[in-house]
């Protein structure tokens, strides 16, 4: 029991395994959602119907899936690079209790209705309250054991963990101010049109923080560690670090095009969107070649193909991003699946690759194993979510400039050429194809979960020891 | 309109915190080595101990 001697690897451990637990179920849930708009008849009851579910499932994939991911690599990160144990190992209990409650939380009120109306913030005001108290315990566990590391410098990672976390806490306060009227109900601060900017004020800037630059200290640890090559450039990873954060904040009006906002708010939105492809491919490019001299790697290691993926597909949706704030193809593109083809291109392509290489990474280092308890099925795991990510994405593509379109289309005399309902029918079949690709990733995460398992039960928990400061090499 | 009055302030507080947050990092000397940092990383031996020592006998742990 020497404490002192060892890093706290048990929260690691419980989060590493609820990322699985939470990714299957939310998964699911997009799967149910995916499968209700192939076959309607599929919408059952009120707590089953597509209107409550896709929160559900926009909650659990991103806070309870994403949150739990980067809740586990964070806490890992912080302690390996800062070669100190994390400062409290109660408030590090509580995080991990407190944020388990939320998302259980989350999971019953959803279904029952209950809900502020604001994406990816629809939690009423009492679990907003609850979600605030976790989120401050979480950054003093990660801020107090950056105060007390034992090594000067603060490594990469930790930057865009951090900054993941400030912003995170900014975010939820300034969206979430409500009046409550009852125990489950609040209404917003802001009214119109100000609510709509606020709104994707916080909208914009959680994908930024939370769905990227989270990851991104993901894959400035991970994937160096994996690859055993440093860093492609150190230099360019802290420029990527301060060029993102500088740049994305003021992109968000790119989510209100056309919209009352004042068009020069969305002209600014739009010219910051484009620069930003500039440090997201810096970084992007910075990952990648950290492998240079080590690709021969990424023919036999699944774990290296999983995160090196995942780069791609973020230099795929952060090329396709600053596309669609171009104004001009914003308005073929907004309100069809075109959108939802981007999303998804970042969040099972991105979000989702890289957590998972980062779990497999995990796993067997939290249990005293040498490796997973099959490299084979994590090598099938890989070619399941591969294949199924491009089945969504295209999918998603041919279906939303397909109804971009149709949606447009006007006949000689003025009126339109479709009806709303000529574009469902059309994209129906690509309902379909999404639903089996997304089918497909979910078997994935079945698979791992059962690869966890064997792991797990092959091994035991441990805490390693913290080794003796190395001197600067 | 009205939100860019929150907005806009609101966004150069920010601007202003991350040039002090900036500044400091650059005065606290965290920049001085831009090629150590991506070394010690790989220095750090995270494999298990039971890996490492190819199955010896059980380690203490807790
Ligand atoms: C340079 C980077 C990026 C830019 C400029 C960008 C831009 C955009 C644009 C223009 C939209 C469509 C807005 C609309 O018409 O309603 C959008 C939607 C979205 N993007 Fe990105 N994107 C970027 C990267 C990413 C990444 C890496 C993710 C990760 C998951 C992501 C997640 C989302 C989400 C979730 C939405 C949907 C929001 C909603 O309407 O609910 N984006 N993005
Ligand atoms: C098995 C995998 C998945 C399936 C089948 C799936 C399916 C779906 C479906 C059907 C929708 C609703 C689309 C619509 O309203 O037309 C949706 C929305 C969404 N999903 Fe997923 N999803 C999956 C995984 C994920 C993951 C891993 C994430 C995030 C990390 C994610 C994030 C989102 C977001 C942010 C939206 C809302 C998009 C928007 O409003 O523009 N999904 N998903």
């Amino acid at each position: 029991m020497e404490n002192q001697a060892t890093y706290n690897y048990k929260v690691v451990r419980q989060f590493a395994i609820m990322t699985v637990v939470w990714g299957i179920v939310g998964m699911l849930v997009g799967v149910v959602i995916a499968a209700q708009m192939v076959w309607p008849q599929l919408n059952v009851g009120p707590y089953f119907h597509f209107g409550r579910l896709r929160p559900l499932h926009t909650n659990a994939v991103i806070f309870a899936f994403g949150g739990c991911g980067l809740m586990a690599t964070s806490l890992y990160v912080v302690q390996r690079t800062c070669n100190v144990r994390l400062i409290s190992d109660k408030l590090a209990a509580f995080v991990f209790w407190g944020w388990q409650a939320v998302i259980v939380l989350a999971a019953i009120t959803l279904p029952l209705g209950i809900t502020s109306g604001k994406e990816y913030a629809e939690l009423e005001w009492p679990i907003d309250l609850l979600i605030t108290v976790v989120w401050v315990a979480y950054a003093v566990v990660f801020f107090g054991t950056i105060a007390i590391r034992k090594v000067k410098h603060i490594y990469v990672a930790n930057w865009f963990y951090g900054a993941f976390i400030l912003a995170v806490a900014l975010l939820h306060i300034v969206n979430s101010m409500e009046m409550p009227v009852s125990m489950w109900k609040s209404y917003s601060a802001y009214a119109g049109a100000v609510d709509a900017m606020v709104q994707w004020w916080y909208g914009h800037n959680a994908v930024g923080f939370f769905l990227t630059a989270g990851f991104l200290g993901m894959m400035y640890y991970f994937v160096p560690k994996q690859a055993g090559r440093p860093v492609y450039s150190y230099r360019l990873s802290v420029v990527h670090f301060w060029a993102l954060i500088f740049t994305y904040m003021w992109a968000g009006p790119h989510h209100l095009h056309y919209t009352a906002l004042p068009d020069w708010t969305q002209s600014l939105g739009m010219v910051f969107s484009l620069i930003l492809l500039a440090p997201s491919w810096g970084g992007m490019i910075n990952g990648i070649m950290t492998l240079s001299g080590a690709w021969h790697k990424l023919r036999t290691d699944p774990i290296l193909k999983f995160l090196v993926t995942a780069l791609s597909f973020y230099g795929m949706s952060t090329f396709e991003g600053p596309m669609m704030s171009i104004k001009t193809v914003n308005a073929l593109s907004h309100f069809t699946d075109w959108t939802i083809g981007h999303v998804h291109s970042g969040a099972l392509g991105w979000v989702a690759m890289i957590t998972i290489g980062s779990v497999y990474y995990l796993v067997p280092r939290l249990f005293n194993r040498e490796e997973m308890y099959s490299m084979k099925l994590v090598e099938t795991h890989f070619w399941i979510a591969t294949l199924g990510t491009v089945l969504y994405i295209a999918s998603m593509w041919i279906a939303g400039v397909t109804q971009g379109l149709m949606w447009r289309a006007v006949n000689p005399d003025g009126t339109l050429t479709y009806a709303f309902i000529d574009a469902v029918k059309a994209s129906h079949p690509y309902f379909f194809i999404r639903f089996l690709g997304g089918f497909m990733f979910l078997s994935g995460m079945v698979l791992m979960l059962y690869n966890v398992i064997r792991t797990a039960v092959a091994g035991r928990p441990v805490n390693a020891e913290i080794p003796a400061v190395v001197a600067h090499a | 309109m009205e939100s860019l009055y929150l907005l806009i302030p609101l966004s150069v507080v920010l601007a202003f915190g991350i040039g002090a947050l900036f500044w400091w990092a650059v005065k606290s000397g965290q920049f001085d080595d831009m090629e150590g940092p991506g070394h010690r990383i790989l220095h750090d031996d995270d494999m298990p101990a039971e890996a490492n020592e190819n199955k010896a006998g059980d380690e203490k742990n807790n």
